[in-house]
């Protein structure tokens, strides 16, 4: 009982200086990317946004090989005067960004970092999350393309309800988020686990 | 300066307005409609859509009164445009056809023509000669062609233009590529016929100066620029062309047969303050940022220029061929703006 009271106030205790650890580690890991990235992940976005804004110039095409038809020609790819090269832009042998332009539609598949094991579940899980949502993200595609962790799909119908610049400036930020996002929860995750290891092997101390 | 219509919410495939401008005919992209013309002088509207068909609608003391028109084409018809004496109109096509139609008064229908040769792909726009036998494609092979339309029975023999002299139907006068393998979005003669400038998808505009029939070109002159793809042209005089496009402001080339350039922009985003009259004050923007980013103001959310989005249509609004004062343009953002140019 008295172990037990204890072990309360420690993990109590435990939890905050962890959070509190966390959050020091977090904004020292942020101010460490942040100064790391600005040398190399912003050219990298740059490029992306202006490959993006040039890619994003689409108009409506009814289909030449179905009769009544008006698919995204990039998925169907049955007329291929009607594609355009597709354009990686590659930060390192991690992280790249594909895109595959048409004249009504475009794919944009991203490859998340992933340093290890750990972030490489991590980014599984994050992606499944979304895809499996993918019917409330409008541009989201329900499979990535292969070799990639996510994968959007823009058609001239979206630029047409939405803005065209926002759409560019919400993958950017989502390729700026997902990093932070991921080594967030690897973070959280060490830390749980060592607590957790902490609180078990107590007793046996 | 320039009158600003915000129509729908909706994009605007097309837009058309009579001779005396007081009518309007636009075609939004829900019901499929992708084209609309207005003759001038007949007033009758020619629509097309994707369902592979056309109308002809005439005005009656009734209503409009469409007729069909007998296209034969599998595809979706794309741009249609009326010739400049009004007896035909052309149709162009994602079958790999331009249908160029005439009214049959025997059996008192539409009735067409198909040009086939050599296009391979869907065509984009299509332009009339001010002879009305001459008809220029831009398509998306790459190529930018003129065409004689001539129909016996219909059309008066033409007189011989740097583009040929003796004509039959479906004579290819003239064709051109884009080098960079671009789509060719839109094509358009200038006022005299005797030029022809197509802008395509690497964000060119090029005007072809033929010599005679058979012969290489005078002067193929080509412009790049740093700006998105344009999709429309619009001659304004003889040396001045106006382009739009996904940058959603038109801009201005001047030039002759040594040279052109690009002169100006109108509606040029980096001189505009931003805020007032262009705003789109709706709430529907206001909701749609808080769904999508979850913050309700956003000061980047509305584009400097008039257009939010890009221009689809330009077509001149004042002023006679060969020296347009005011031109109007309409877009996906559907908003018509007609705009004065600099004299």
């Amino acid at each position: 009982m008295v172990s037990r009271c204890r072990f309360n106030q420690i993990s109590g205790g435990g939890v905050r200086v962890q959070a509190s650890n966390v959050s020091s580690t977090a904004t020292f890991h942020e101010n460490w990317e942040n100064t790391k990235m600005s040398q190399s992940l912003r050219p990298y976005l740059k490029c992306v946004r202006s490959s993006l804004t040039a890619a994003i110039t689409l108009s409506n095409f009814a289909s030449q090989t179905a009769e009544r038809h008006n698919v995204p020609e990039i998925e169907a790819a049955k007329s291929p005067e009607v594609l355009l090269n597709p354009l990686t832009v590659s930060r390192n042998e991690n992280e790249r960004v594909l895109i595959e332009p048409s004249v009504n539609s475009i794919r944009v598949s991203i490859k998340i970092k992933q340093a290890d094991e750990i972030e490489h579940i991590l980014v599984h899980k994050f992606t499944r999350f979304l895809t499996q949502r993918a019917e409330n993200f409008f541009i989201l595609r329900r499979k990535a393309v292969r070799g990639y962790d996510i994968s959007f799909l823009i058609t001239n119908f979206h630029t047409e309800d939405m803005l065209k610049h926002k759409l560019v400036d919400f993958i950017v930020h989502f390729m700026e988020e997902v990093d932070k996002e991921i080594s967030e929860m690897k973070l959280f995750l060490n830390a749980r686990a060592r607590f957790v290891a902490e609180a078990f092997l107590t007793p046996f101390d | 300066m320039s009158e600003v219509h915000l129509l729908f919410h909706q994009p605007i495939a097309d837009h058309s307005f009579s001779a005396d401008r007081s009518l309007l005919a636009v075609s939004r992209d829900t019901k499929t409609v992708t084209s609309v013309d207005i003759a001038p002088n007949t007033r009758r509207i020619v629509t097309c859509s994707q369902d592979r068909n056309a109308l002809v609608w005439e005005p009656s003391p009734t209503g409009w009164k469409p007729t069909l028109v007998l296209l034969r084409i599998n595809r979706a018809a794309t741009h249609v445009r009326w010739s400049p004496d009004e007896t035909k109109f052309a149709v162009g096509s994602g079958a790999r056809v331009i249908a160029v139609c005439y009214f049959e008064g025997e059996n008192d229908w539409w009735v067409s023509k198909h040009i086939k040769k050599p296009l391979r792909s869907t065509v984009f726009s299509l332009a009339w000669h001010p002879n009305s036998v001459l008809l220029a494609a831009g398509s998306a092979d790459a190529h930018a062609r003129v065409f004689s339309s001539f129909i016996k029975g219909v059309d008066q023999r033409p007189e011989p233009t740097v583009w040929g002299e003796r004509i039959p139907f479906n004579t290819v006068c003239g064709e051109y590529i884009n080098s960079s393998g671009g789509w060719v979005h839109s094509v358009a003669f200038s006022p005299s016929g005797n030029a022809l400038a197509f802008a395509a998808h690497d964000s060119s505009v090029t005007v072809v100066y033929p010599s005679a029939p058979e012969q290489p070109p005078h002067a193929v002159l080509s412009v790049t620029t740093q700006m998105l793809p344009f999709v429309t042209l619009c001659w304004t005089r003889e040396d001045q062309l106006v382009a739009a496009g996904h940058d959603c402001h038109p801009v201005v080339f001047e030039g002759n047969m040594g040279g052109w350039r690009l002169a100006y922009s109108v509606d040029d985003p980096r001189k505009s303050a931003g805020s007032g009259a262009s705003q789109e004050s709706s709430a529907l923007n206001m909701f749609r940022q808080m769904d999508l980013k979850g913050k309700s103001s956003a000061d980047d959310t509305n584009l400097k220029t008039i257009h939010q989005n890009s221009i689809t249509i330009l077509r001149p609004y004042e002023g006679r061929a060969g020296n347009v004062t005011k031109f109007s343009s309409s877009g996906v953002d559907g908003r018509v703006v007609v705009f004065s140019v600099k004299s």
